[in-house]
């Protein structure tokens, strides 16, 4: 739960829905627009694996029939929070629809390599393309720190728009919002290289985007090129965000869940309301946020299996596989615990080799546990078998409500289920716990180790809590007794 | 995790145990008062958040937690309890009772914040246990207290931008917030918050009930437990710890706390546990640049792997996750180590780090060492020590037949899930919560069979008429169904037992149906189950007639109902309405059932009729028909009932008529 980013799309239809219905902090230089916006033309695409690329794009165009607009000019993109698509090739500027569906198809579902990550494309976002003259093109960005929200702007926007940090000017809006500037400061702030005669329009649409960021609790949203073309008399301008990074605050669901849902229904964006096939009831007028993986880290069955039961307990379960292929695994209790185990391997000169990232804790039972560790023990063995072995760290903190014994009886479960394998694979167990009854937890796991004929070593609070690692990676001795009933 | 739902195990307002027991000590004996102090306390210094004599608040029922801070304090040989009262929003209770050592003492328990705030002027601090959606309103109200200096922010997932709308107000209040998403921090041998330092044998082992010389401030709440035991390992102890919470915007940071353990002359050594993600590091650096800290600060920031991954991983908190190389654990380490700080290489070599930085500041004689105490002993919790396996007491109640303590309910050991995957039916229920067992198919569908044969039986019969009756004074379902349930006995629906009785005894004695007739009307008896006021030999009872084919059909054994069959030959050729009645039926063909279908040894078959099972089938039968009766009465919207008095032949004696015995009084002679 933090601030995590959302699809172009998803940030776009948010912005067109409640620009105009966020409630200002302060009134503005342009009267009040009686209307709203128009339903935003924005065609999302996805590419699941069971499904067709050629069925999928036939299906938007019945979906989005304005794509087959006669001599209408698009733009296509991934939408995958990749960063910098233009400069990596994956922007398909001022097409039609025949020859964006072509650009798509020889793309969807295909590795693509983006500066030194691969991923699969699976999501892309088509548009109208808007054509506009390059010096209506700006730079927008608006992102929380402790004090209040920095506005960042510059008139020089675009894919070339260079260092920001150094060029935009800023404007620091306090958390407090009762100290909101007047429209004056804004514009005396960010738009000292703008034309006056736009000054007007600017700040009305600079504070209609900063409403729509309170209002619904995005924490970061750059936009780049943000093109602003005033009408005649400067009184209202047609505003296109062209292209749209955003992060929502996962917390705050419960809070604006609904205006996350309502801006991303099928109204809003203007597509015939097709009844859930399912029948299934929803519990916002929309579809809820999706918070995408990064790319190239798309979720595997089993992240998401492990992200699933997380989302239906008040136990925390985290899983991250790294590399699947790594030598080094971890089933570490404690969200700092678990960080301060990967810091070890990787400090060990093993962070090529770590396979996982994750934790449990918040007391999870029993058949959670066990459930969490048959996970990671499966994709354990999934891995090829390794001339040296392999490496599982069973690790954790010194915890505080959590019973270690009950924890580690799911443990212990799953270990024994799989014991033959992990004698096949080679696998050293390294153990250290402590908390609540960790006397009675370690003992349970040092005799199914010894049962088992498992290369097991078990420590208790007398170890450090990542000590085991050195030990176990790079052979270091230590004069701390292994634990003893 | 934390929030503001009552806990139900270890609530100790439950029984008590030991105290009402132990020979005329009644249970109020044992119950430590507590009176507020006579006058205000002298001001602290300004770097003092808690001392020994700090009290607080928790908000939200959390009587684990409260317990805990209760029995640190009581080791620590505070006068009177850290905390002075809880505020639950939700509450109808008054006191709540917790231990003070071996005995008891009651903490107020306040629905309104007003109301605790004016009864405890001695409160500054609080903890707040409300959850995230919660917790941004019950923290704004607290602040508007002006005793109020600190509040411990324990929620997980609030909002950022409530969080920093909190810490803004707190800013300009000078309120110190700690949170949120932490556990707290601890002052050894003054206050501890909420659930911080684990069990009580943990903070025993760390020394945490008397102060040492190193203080330190860590985002990780997980992680403080581990830095106090460090800590006690490698130097004289904690001397007080903060955990700031691993959001993105914690009410204070690193620095705040520095500041103060720079200002304390009690501490002696800093340790700061920092993490990749945010720049508050860099605030202790510049202080420690420009003079304002001179105490030597032993430091490590956590998640140096991050830099050393290919991918960017979202770590356990929400602040952990570096939006520039300056956030990186990396250079964090590295600033901090190039302004003297003593940072180890990696974390596992912290130890020794912080025993030399220790060892030294000993030998010039910047520490001395204190005398140990005496170490405290700790009560230990009743519920504790049994999960430990320490204790042990017979159980006051024995159940053999469902458990709800584990992730499925169990039927007599079977799932919930199972019962309903293999569609065993009410019948299927009955016989595991009434048998502990599983009956053959046809079993179960024989009882489901008696209980719609016993559903109902028209109002006019006594049950449905009391149910009816009580239904028009405007009495409740359950009083209605129960005046109706109260006329069950051997008169009304005791026919089923009766019959059970009599036909198995005459047939068990081997009497010939005959005999049985003969034997029953010397002695004057009408043989129950036999009769009914209509129905004959020519004009038999449809239900009989399908009992009688489901029973002939599907049981193994029909011995005693082919037994009785016999007797209503003896009985109709007297009298053509003597026919086995439907209760007769069912209770041979029932007895029938629990001797020969193989699941009940002769002797648990005697021994469940003794017990009166079969009224149990028809008061669970009937309590259907029972309960369509009230609704009945609640639909048709009927008024009370009144008899009329026409209805009623009123014979009074006349007392006033002669002498006594002549007074005219209606007697019955038996």
């Amino acid at each position: 739960m933090s601030a995590k980013a959302i699809l172009e799309a998803d940030g776009k239809a948010i912005l067109n829905y409640h620009l105009t219905r966020a409630p200002v902090i302060k009134p503005t230089p342009l009267p009040v627009s009686a209307t709203h916006n128009p339903a935003p033309k924005l065609a999302s695409l996805n590419f699941p694996d069971d499904q067709d690329v050629n069925a999928v794009l036939d299906q938007a165009e019945t979906t989005y029939p304005w794509l087959l607009a006669r001599d209408a000019k698009f733009v296509a993109k991934p939408d995958q929070l990749i960063k910098r698509r233009g400069k990596a090739g994956l922007l398909c500027l001022n097409k039609s629809w025949a020859e964006c569906r072509t650009w798509i198809e020889g793309r969807a579902k295909k590795v693509q390599r983006v500066e030194t990550v691969d991923g699969i494309l699976r999501n892309f976002l088509v548009e109208p393309f808007v054509p506009h003259p390059s010096d209506t093109e700006y730079y927008i960005n608006i992102n929380s720190v402790r004090e209040g929200d920095w506005i960042l702007f510059t008139h020089e926007g675009g894919v070339d728009v260079g260092d920001v940090d150094e060029k935009a000017e800023k404007l620091l809006v306090p958390v407090d919002l009762s100290q909101y500037p007047s429209n004056d400061e804004i514009a005396a702030t960010l738009l000292k290289k703008v034309p006056k005669g736009i000054h007007n329009v600017l700040v009305d649409f600079i504070s209609r985007l900063y409403a729509v960021f309170v209002d619904c609790q995005f924490t970061y949203l750059e936009i780049n090129p943000l093109v602003v073309i005033p009408n005649a008399d400067a009184t209202s301008a047609e505003v296109h965000f062209l292209d749209l990074a955003a992060k929502l605050d996962q917390t705050a669901e419960f809070e604006c869940g609904v205006k996350w849902a309502i801006a991303r229904s099928a109204t809003a964006l203007g597509l015939a309301v097709v009844k859930p096939r399912d029948g299934k009831v929803t519990i916002d007028a929309g579809p809820p946020i999706e918070f995408p993986a990064p790319f190239g880290r798309e979720l595997s069955k089993e992240e998401a299996y492990i992200a699933e039961m997380d989302a239906k307990t008040g136990a925390s379960l985290k899983l991250t596989i790294l590399n699947p292929k790594g030598r080094v695994w971890t089933l570490v209790a404690g969200g700092g615990a678990s960080v301060v185990y990967a810091d070890a391997i990787a400090s060990a000169g093993f962070a090529g080799e770590l396979a996982n990232y994750g934790e449990y804790s918040g007391a999870p039972s029993e058949t959670q546990t066990f459930h969490y560790a048959r996970t990671v023990l499966d994709l354990m063995f999934r891995s090829p078998n390794h001339p040296e072995g392999k490496v599982l760290f069973i690790g954790g903190g010194i915890a505080n409500f959590t019973n270690v014994a009950s924890t580690f009886k799911g443990v212990i479960r799953a270990l024994r289920e799989v014991a033959p394998l992990l004698i096949e694979h080679k696998v050293q167990i390294w153990v250290r716990r402590a908390g609540p009854n960790y006397q009675e937890g370690l003992k349970n796991i040092q005799a199914v180790g010894k049962e088992l004929e498992l290369d097991m070593h078990v420590y208790g609070p007398e170890m450090h809590v990542s000590g085991i690692v050195p030990l176990a990676l790079t052979g270091k001795q230590s004069d701390i007794k292994e634990f003893s009933g | 995790m934390p929030s503001a739902v009552p806990e139900t195990n270890g609530t100790p307002n439950g029984t008590t145990l030991g105290t009402s027991t132990d020979g005329g000590l009644s249970a109020n004996d044992n119950i430590r008062r507590f009176a507020a102090p006579s006058r205000p306390l002298s001001p602290r210094a300004e770097h003092t958040l808690f001392h020994n004599k700090t009290r607080c608040f928790v908000y939200g029922l959390q009587p684990r937690a409260v317990q805990g801070m209760l029995d640190f304090d009581f080791i620590c040989k505070r006068k009177t309890p850290s905390v002075a009262g809880i505020i639950y929003t939700f509450g109808g209770q008054f006191v709540s009772k917790m231990y003070w050592g071996t005995s008891e003492t009651l903490l107020p328990v306040y629905q309104s914040v007003e109301k605790a705030m004016a009864k405890h002027s001695d409160v500054d601090t609080v903890v707040n246990f409300a959850s995230s959606r919660s917790v941004y309103q019950s923290t704004m109200e607290l602040m508007e207290y002006p005793q109020i200096k600190s509040i411990a922010i324990i929620a997980e997932g609030v909002p950022e931008r409530r969080a920093r709308e909190i810490l803004h107000v707190a800013k300009k209040k000078g309120i110190t917030i700690i949170g949120p998403a932490t556990v707290g921090g601890i002052k050894p041998g003054c206050y501890k918050i909420g659930n911080t330092g684990g069990m009580m044998d943990n903070i025993v082992a760390s020394k945490l009930y008397r102060p040492g010389s190193v203080a330190y401030v860590s985002k990780s709440g997980g992680m403080s437990n581990e830095l106090n035991n460090i800590i006690a390992n490698t130097t004289d102890g904690v001397y007080e710890g903060v955990a700031i919470g691993g959001d993105r915007y914690p009410g204070t940071t690193f620095i705040d706390h520095m500041l103060r353990y720079q200002a304390d002359p009690e501490c002696k050594v800093l340790l700061l546990l920092g993490e990749v993600g945010g720049v508050e590091e860099y605030r202790v650096i510049d202080a420690v640049k420009s003079g304002q800290i001179t105490k030597p600060i032993v430091a490590w920031a956590i998640g140096t792997v991050a830099s050393m991954l290919k991918t960017e991983v979202q770590f356990g908190h929400a602040g952990s996750f570096a939006n520039s190389q300056l956030e990186t654990a990396a250079a964090k380490n590295k600033s901090m180590k190039e302004a003297g700080f003593f940072v180890p290489d990696t974390f596992e070599e912290m130890p020794q780090m912080l025993a030399q930085v220790y060892q030294k500041l000993l030998k010039d004689g910047t520490i001395k060492p204190k005398p140990e105490p005496a170490v405290p002993k700790i009560p230990i919790d009743y519920s504790w020590a049994q999960e430990l396996g320490l204790i042990r007491k017979p159980a006051a109640f024995i159940s053999t037949i469902s458990d709800d303590r584990g992730q499925e309910l169990l039927y007599a050991g079977m799932p919930i899930s199972d019962v309903f995957k293999e569609n065993i039916g009410i019948g299927g229920v009955m016989s595991l919560l009434w048998f502990r067992r599983r009956l053959p198919d046809y079993a179960s569908r024989f009882l489901e069979m008696v209980l719609m044969l016993t559903a109902d039986h028209g109002p006019a019969v006594s049950g449905a008429m009391n149910t009816i009756i009580t239904t028009r004074a405007g009495k409740d379902l359950i009083s209605a169904l129960v005046s109706g349930l109260l006329t069950i006995g051997s008169r009304f629906g005791g026919a089923l037992d009766g019959a059970a009785e009599e036909f198995t005894r005459a047939y068990d004695k081997g009497l010939s149906p005959r005999d049985f007739v003969d034997t029953m009307r010397k002695e004057n008896k009408l043989i129950p189950g036999i009769g009914h006021r209509v129905k004959s030999r020519n004009n038999p009872d449809l239900r009989v007639e399908l009992v009688k084919e489901f029973v002939h059909k599907n049981f193994p054994n029909t011995k005693l109902l082919d037994y009785a069959i016999a007797v209503e030959t003896v009985t109709t050729s007297k009298k053509d309405n003597l026919i086995l009645n439907v209760d007769g039926c069912i209770a041979v063909s029932f007895v029938d059932l629990l001797r020969n279908c193989g699941a009940f040894s002769p002797e648990e078959a005697e021994d469940y009729l003794k017990m009166g099972v079969l009224n149990g089938l028809f008061v669970l039968g009937r309590s259907i028909g029972l309960i369509a009766h009230f609704l009945d009465q609640k639909r048709l919207r009927t008024g009370l009932y009144r008899h009329p008095w026409d209805d009623i032949t009123y014979l009074l004696p006349n007392l006033a008529s002669g002498p006594p015995g002549t007074e005219g009084r209606v007697e019955v002679s038996m």
